[in-house]
C-alpha cells in the first residue's frame, strides 16, 4: 500500500496539473504548473532516483517554468485573465478524460503490473553515466546538436525586425507610386482596405 | 518501500488524461503547452518507476534524454507564442490564420 508522503505528493501533484489548466489567471497557472513539475521530481525521490530529481528541479522548475512564466507576462494583461471556452466542448473533454482515465485505468489495475514490487537494489547513478558515455553516446552527441539548433532557432524565430520592417514598408508605396497604373492599384488597395476594415 | 508500480503507474494516467483534456478543450496557446508539459511529465514518472521496479538504468537514462528534447520543445514553443503574439496580438489558436514569418 502507498505511504503518506506518496499520497501528499500525488494529491499535490494532480491537483496543482488541474489548477494550472483551470485557474483564471494564467500567472497564478504557470505557478501551478511548477507545483506539478515540483511533484514530478517527488516521486522521482521516492523512487530511489535523485539525479534524475534533481535534473527535473534544474530543467523544469528552474528554467523551463521561469521562461514560461515571462512568456505570460509579455502577453497583454486582459489576455492573462481571458478565458475563451465553448461549455459543450469542455464538457465533453472532460467526459473524454473520464473514459480515458477509466479506460486506461482498467487496463494498467488488469494486467501484470500489479505483482511487480522491487526487485533488487536501486540503480546508482554511475550507472547511468556509464550508459550516457558507452551505449548512448551518438544519442547524447545528437541531443547535444539538438539542444543547440532549438535554441538557435528559437532566437531566431523571436528576433525582432523592427528596423528592416519598417525601412521594406516605406520602400513599397514608393516604388508602386512610380510605375504606370499605380492610381488603380492605390484605389484599389484603399477599397481593400476598407473592406477588411 | 511501501509503494507499488502500479501506484506510480495509476498517477501518471491521471496526469496523461489531464494534459489530454487540456489539449482537448483549451484555446489558449500557453494553456495548451502547459498541458503539452503535463503530459509529458507522465511519461517520464512511468519510464522512472518502470526503471526503479525492473531495475535496470535504461528508463533512468531516457528519462533524462526525454527531458533534455523537452527543454528544447518549450523553447520553441515559446518563440512560436511570441511569433504568433507579435502578429495577431492575440494568445488564441483560433485566431492563428498562418503563421508565416
Amino acid at each position: 500500500m502507498a505511504d503518506a508522503a506518496f499520497v501528499a505528493l500525488s494529491v499535490l501533484t494532480v491537483g496543482s496539473a488541474i489548477a494550472a489548466l483551470e485557474l483564471r489567471s494564467m500567472i497564478y497557472g504557470s505557478i501551478a504548473l511548477m507545483g506539478t513539475l515540483g511533484g514530478i521530481a517527488g516521486f522521482f525521490f521516492l523512487l530511489d532516483s535523485p539525479f534524475v530529481a534533481l535534473f527535473q528541479i534544474a530543467v523544469y522548475v528552474g528554467s523551463i517554468a521561469v521562461l514560461i512564466l515571462f512568456t505570460v507576462m509579455l502577453v497583454r494583461r486582459e489576455l492573462i485573465f481571458k478565458k475563451v471556452e465553448d461549455p459543450r466542448r469542455r464538457l465533453a473533454g472532460i467526459g473524454l478524460m473520464l473514459v480515458f482515465m477509466v479506460a486506461v485505468g482498467a487496463v494498467v489495475l488488469d494486467s501484470g503490473i500489479k505483482q511487480v514490487s522491487a526487485g533488487g537494489p536501486p540503480v546508482e547513478f554511475t550507472e547511468i553515466g556509464e550508459d550516457f558515455l558507452t551505449y548512448y553516446w551518438p544519442a547524447l552527441v545528437l541531443m547535444a546538436l539538438v539542444l543547440a539548433a532549438s535554441v538557435t532557432g528559437a532566437l531566431v524565430l523571436a528576433r525582432r525586425e523592427e528596423p528592416d520592417g519598417a525601412a521594406a514598408a516605406a520602400e513599397i508605396p514608393a516604388a508602386a507610386g512610380e510605375g504606370p497604373g499605380a492610381g488603380e492599384a492605390g484605389a484599389e488597395g484603399v477599397e481593400h482596405g476598407q473592406r477588411a476594415g | 518501500m511501501g509503494n507499488e508500480l502500479v501506484d506510480f503507474a495509476l498517477v501518471s494516467v491521471a496526469l496523461l488524461g489531464i494534459g489530454i483534456y487540456g489539449l482537448a478543450v483549451k484555446r489558449n496557446f500557453i494553456r495548451m503547452l502547459f498541458a503539452v508539459e503535463i503530459v509529458i511529465n507522465a511519461a517520464n514518472l512511468n519510464l522512472v518507476a518502470f526503471a526503479r521496479f525492473l531495475p535496470h538504468s535504461g528508463g533512468q537514462t531516457l528519462a533524462l534524454f526525454s527531458i533534455a528534447i523537452a527543454a528544447a520543445e518549450v523553447a520553441v514553443g515559446l518563440s512560436l507564442i511570441i511569433v504568433a503574439y507579435r502578429m495577431y496580438r492575440n494568445v488564441d489558436v483560433a485566431e492563428f490564420r498562418s503563421l508565416r514569418g
